[in-house]
């Protein structure tokens, strides 16, 4: 039998903190909101990007348009995945992506497949000033040339260990475990 | 993730063949694609590399053109064969035809027939995946899932939903696949029309049966009323179509005596003045337009799914670990 270790690497606390400074490091790399948007990767990027937009809003007094999108039909694997992923809601921020300086939010940066899918997708809606990668979690491991700009916390995990960011919309709590398979 | 029962295998055939899980993974699915058709790039590249045959053996315009859209919004590949000017019209059987295509190395058939069973004939004898775009009086299962969206869309449900069929339930596959459809995810179905004009064996349908098109309404939520072949007429069905208009048409009038706002659906191509007068095709209940939008979103959902790997390979994806 083949049991999950589970292991906190980040409590409430922690992954609060974790956002606020990545919520001001935002804003500083653009000195101040100025045509600033996020854009959540779904599912766990959505909540993530709410929670910076509302700590932007709280440092400047004003909140960035906040968006969603959903990668699965630019994945590079779908052919082998197998049954289809139920997909999320697509919705570009309000006013568009043009011209406008983007952050992509995601949970946890891992191969780098996301990131390039999403960076795809933005393509073909429009042409983004500038787009920053911005992640709660980079566990390394990429297969691909793309770094995050933005990073909460850089944790090692090995291709059997799992990185699972939990917030409190789906999960019911807000945390990031490292999952480790250990034989039984 | 898609659960392995929501799982839809090879081919879509019908609805008869579907669970209320399947079914419903389908629905779910078009939602998420209505989007792609508002954007400015209408275009994703699900299906890049894919090559899709639309096999026509009758006269459609469309369904074929909600399904070359939806290929084409999922960047598939396209070819459409239609029986006049192929090498059908010269004695080629249907399975040589698919068999030639398939030499061609092509990855799905959407097929069209007059012929009761054809799209089961054939997607038990090829490898590509088969979609039923209206075989005979047998299923037009897209047809339905879209009704099916269309309303769940207007209502926020389609569990205990009312929905009466009217008009010429006998030769009508659209009528079979909502049937099932509607059925299995616990909508009430109904139907009505002539006598003449409704399988002799209906009730074993689990549907109602009105003789009175005024009954229907004052039972229904949702009349979905089907085109009526002009043939039929000649063929004895029906004395004259004016006669029909008077007993069954769906008119204003006929509306506004019931007890609740009806929703109408139209799988066109209407017959204005004959199965629906013009004011109530246009007027405010009337989702035909809709049906119209979701047929696209329904049917890029349907090859979504189809195209997918298989079950067992998504579990071993699964254990090879979690997304990034």
């Amino acid at each position: 039998m083949v049991e999950l270790r589970r292991q906190l690497l980040m409590d409430e606390r922690a992954v609060e903190r974790a956002l606020a400074r990545m919520a001001r490091e935002i804003v500083e790399r653009n000195h101040g909101i100025r045509g600033l948007s996020l854009i959540g990767i779904q599912r766990r990027g959505v909540q993530l990007a709410e929670r910076l937009a509302a700590e932007i809003e709280r440092a400047e007094g004003e909140r960035p348009p906040v968006g969603t999108l959903d990668i699965t039909l630019y994945r590079d694997d779908l052919t082998t995945v197998g049954p289809r992923p139920v997909l999320g809601e697509t919705r570009l921020p309000a006013g568009g992506i043009d011209g406008r300086v983007l952050v992509i939010v995601d949970d946890v940066a891992y191969t780098g497949r996301t990131a390039r899918a999403a960076l795809d997708e933005l393509a073909d809606f429009g042409r983004p000033a500038r787009i920053y990668l911005c992640v709660l979690v980079d566990r390394g491991g990429r297969e691909l040339p793309i770094q995050p700009d933005i990073v909460g916390r850089v944790v090692e995990a090995t291709p059997r260990e799992r990185v699972d960011v939990l917030v409190p919309e789906i999960d019911g709590r807000l945390a990031v475990e490292l999952s480790v398979p250990e034989e039984s | 993730m898609t659960s392995s029962s929501a799982y839809l295998g090879k081919d879509l055939v019908g609805l008869q063949d579907l669970s209320a899980d399947q079914i419903r993974a389908i629905l779910d699915t078009a939602e998420p694609f209505k989007e792609i058709s508002e954007r400015a790039i209408k275009k994703v590249p699900v299906l890049r590399g894919k090559t899709i045959v639309n096999l026509f053996f009758e006269p459609s315009t469309r369904t074929r053109i909600s399904f070359e859209f939806a290929e084409k919004r999922l960047s598939a590949d396209t070819v459409n064969v239609q029986s006049t000017g192929s090498s059908v019209q010269k004695g080629e059987t249907l399975v040589d035809t698919a068999r030639n295509l398939e030499a061609m190395r092509i990855d799905m058939v959407v097929i069209r027939h007059s012929a009761s069973g054809a799209a089961r004939f054939l997607a038990d004898r090829i490898a590509s995946n088969v979609i039923n775009a209206g075989d005979g009086r047998h299923e037009h299962p897209t047809q339905a899932l879209l009704d099916m969206l269309t309303i769940r869309d207007k209502l926020g449900r389609l569990d205990g939903v009312r929905v009466c069929i009217v008009g010429d339930i006998l030769h009508s596959r659209v009528a079979r696949s909502n049937i099932w459809g509607l059925t299995r995810l616990g909508g009430e179905v109904a139907v009505c029309g002539p006598r003449t004009l409704l399988p002799t064996d209906v009730e074993e349908l689990g549907v109602h049966v009105f003789s009175r098109i005024e009954e229907a309404i004052e039972w229904a939520d949702v009349l979905n009323v089907l085109r009526l072949q002009l043939e039929r007429m000649q063929a004895g069905f029906i004395p004259s179509l004016r006669e029909y208009n008077r007993v069954f048409g769906i008119t204003r009038e006929r509306l506004e005596r019931a007890p609740r706002d009806l929703l109408i659906l139209h799988p066109g191509p209407m017959n204005r003045g004959v199965e629906i007068d013009s004011d109530v095709a246009d007027g405010p209940h009337s989702v035909i337009l809709d049906q119209v939008t979701n047929g696209v979103a329904v049917r890029m959902a349907v090859l979504y799914l189809l195209a997918g790997g298989v079950p067992e390979r998504a579990e071993a994806a699964k254990r090879a670990g979690e997304g990034d």
